[in-house]
C-alpha cells in the first residue's frame, strides 16, 4: 500500500496489486471498500451522514423498487359504483348502466346491463360490467351497432396536448371475458376536432367465456382538437357488433377524420345470440406507452367522482312552510355537476325550477313542498 | 329518446329556465342548458319537427 501526496494536493491512496481493494475500518472492522474494478461496498450507510446533491444516476438497474402506476382516466373502470340498479337497453337509446358506462344499440339486439361478481381471479377487482344479451342480432341491417361507451370530459384531457407535435400517447389496458371469440374492436372518437377525428384499434378475444387481459397503444393525435371545456373530449367505443355501415371501410389504425365504415371493421358479431354475455371490468386508460397496474380507488373516492355527472337521492326530501305561507325549498346537491342536471323524480309537490350545477329548488302554490326518488343526472 | 309532454317553465320573473316533459315514460324536469344532453335532445327534436314545447301556464 502507498498513500501519496501530489503537488497538486489531491490526496491518492492507491491498493498496488491485482485485484486488491481499498479498505476502509473502525476499529479493526471492515465498514467499507473499493474494489479494483471501482465497485463500493459498505455494510452501513448512516443516511444521515449523506447530505450534498446526489449526481445523475442512471437508475434503470435498481431492483426492489414498486412499479409506478398511472393514473386511470377512466372513472368506474373497475365497475364499482352502480347507482342505478339493473337496466334494460332501449333501441337507439344511449342507457346508461354502471356509472359513467352506456350501452348503445340499434337494431336487433337488444340487452339486460347489470353489475356482476364475475371476476378475473387474482387481480382485486369485485365487481364487473356484464351486458347479458336477450335478443340477438344477425346484423343483416347495415345501421345496426351495438357497443359499450364512456365519454371523457374534455377539460381533464388537456394534457394529452392533442393538436401539438408532442401529443401524448396512451395506453388502454382492460379485462374482458365474452362467449364469441374472435377480433373486437376498441374505437376512439372526437367530437371537437373539425370533421371529427377517429382511431380504432383491434383486439382478439381467444377463449370463449374467459376472463382476458387486453392493452392496446392509442398514439397522440397532433392534428385533433380537444376544447377545453365541460363537453365530450374524446370517447371510447368497446364495439360489439356492427353492421356494414360501419365495417365496410379500411379500419382507421391511426387518427384520421371521421368515416363511419372505418370505424368497426374486423368486429367480430358478439350479440349474434340471446346466449351470449360480455363482461368487462379493470377499464384502465393511462398516459404513456405501457400498461400500469390498475389503481384501486376507494368507493368513497369512485363515488365522488361518479357525483359529477350523476346522483341519487332515494328517499324523500321535505320543505317547511313559512309563517307567510310561501313554499319553497332549496335542494343542494352532493357534488356540483358538469352542467345543470335534468332532474327526475318518483314524485313532487310540485314544480322544479332554478336548477343549476349545485342545487334546485321545489316550490309550491299550496301546501308542503317535498320530492322523491330524485336523481340529477349531468352525463357527457 | 322518447319525448312528449314538453311544457316550459318559468322562474319567479316569468322568464322560461326549463322544460318538464316525460321521456322514455320518466318525467323530467330539463334546465335550458346546451351542455345538458336532454336539453340537446330536445332542441334536435323540436328541428326536426317531432315534438313542440306548450307555454308555461
Amino acid at each position: 500500500m502507498s498513500i501519496l501526496k501530489s503537488s497538486d494536493d489531491h490526496l491518492t491512496i492507491n491498493a498496488d496489486g491485482s485485484g486488491k481493494a481499498i479498505k476502509f475500518q473502525a476499529d479493526g472492522v471492515q465498514k467499507a471498500s473499493i474494489s479494483s474494478a471501482g465497485l463500493l461496498t459498505s455494510t452501513t450507510i448512516d443516511a444521515t451522514a449523506l447530505t450534498g446533491n446526489l449526481p445523475a444516476i442512471d437508475g434503470s438497474s435498481l431492483t426492489g423498487l414498486t412499479a409506478p402506476i398511472g393514473k386511470n382516466l377512466i372513472i368506474n373502470g373497475a365497475m364499482n359504483v352502480y347507482q342505478r340498479g339493473t337496466d334494460d337497453v332501449v333501441d337507439s337509446t344511449a342507457t346508461f348502466s354502471l356509472d359513467r358506462w352506456y350501452c348503445y344499440l340499434k337494431g336487433g339486439a337488444l340487452a339486460t346491463v347489470t353489475q356482476d361478481t364475475d371476476v378475473p381471479a387474482g387481480q382485486g377487482f369485485g365487481f364487473s360490467h356484464k351486458i347479458d344479451i336477450t335478443t340477438g342480432d344477425a346484423l343483416g341491417t347495415s345501421t345496426d351497432i351495438t357497443r359499450l361507451s364512456y365519454d371523457i370530459e374534455a377539460q381533464d384531457l388537456q394534457h394529452l396536448e392533442y393538436g401539438h407535435a408532442n401529443a401524448k400517447t396512451m395506453t388502454l389496458s382492460f379485462w374482458i371475458k365474452s362467449t364469441i371469440t374472435g377480433t373486437y374492436i376498441a374505437a376512439f372518437y372526437q367530437k371537437d376536432s373539425a370533421g371529427d377525428r377517429i382511431l380504432s384499434k383491434s383486439y382478439t378475444v381467444d377463449s370463449a367465456d374467459t376472463w382476458e387481459k387486453k392493452t392496446i397503444t392509442i398514439e397522440g393525435d397532433a392534428s385533433g382538437t380537444i376544447n377545453n371545456d365541460n363537453g365530450a373530449g374524446l370517447n371510447l367505443n368497446f364495439g360489439l357488433g356492427a353492421g356494414s355501415n360501419w365495417t365496410s371501410g379500411t379500419l382507421a389504425t391511426s387518427w384520421q377524420n371521421y368515416d363511419a365504415t372505418d370505424q368497426f371493421t374486423g368486429q367480430v358479431n358478439a350479440v349474434s345470440s340471446a346466449s351470449n354475455n360480455i363482461y368487462f371490468t379493470g377499464v384502465k386508460l393511462e398516459v404513456g406507452t405501457a400498461a400500469t397496474d390498475y389503481d384501486h380507488r376507494s368507493y368513497a373516492e369512485e363515488l365522488r367522482l361518479c357525483q359529477r355527472y350523476y346522483e341519487k337521492y332515494e328517499s324523500t326530501i321535505k320543505g317547511a312552510t313559512d309563517a307567510a305561507g310561501s313554499h319553497y325549498m332549496t335542494v343542494f346537491l352532493k357534488v356540483s355537476k358538469r352542467a345543470a342536471p335534468t332532474i327526475a323524480y318518483d314524485s313532487i309537490y310540485s314544480t322544479v325550477g332554478n336548477i343549476d350545477i349545485n342545487g334546485f329548488t321545489v316550490s309550491r302554490s299550496g301546501g308542503e313542498t317535498h320530492i322523491a326518488g330524485m336523481t340529477a343526472d349531468a352525463e357527457l | 329518446m322518447i319525448i312528449t309532454d314538453a311544457k316550459y317553465q318559468q322562474n319567479e320573473e316569468n322568464v322560461n329556465v326549463s322544460i318538464q316533459a316525460t321521456i322514455d315514460g320518466q318525467e323530467y324536469a330539463v334546465p335550458m342548458d346546451e351542455a345538458n344532453r336532454h336539453y340537446a335532445e330536445i332542441l334536435k327534436q323540436v328541428d326536426e319537427g317531432t315534438i313542440t314545447i306548450a307555454e308555461a301556464d
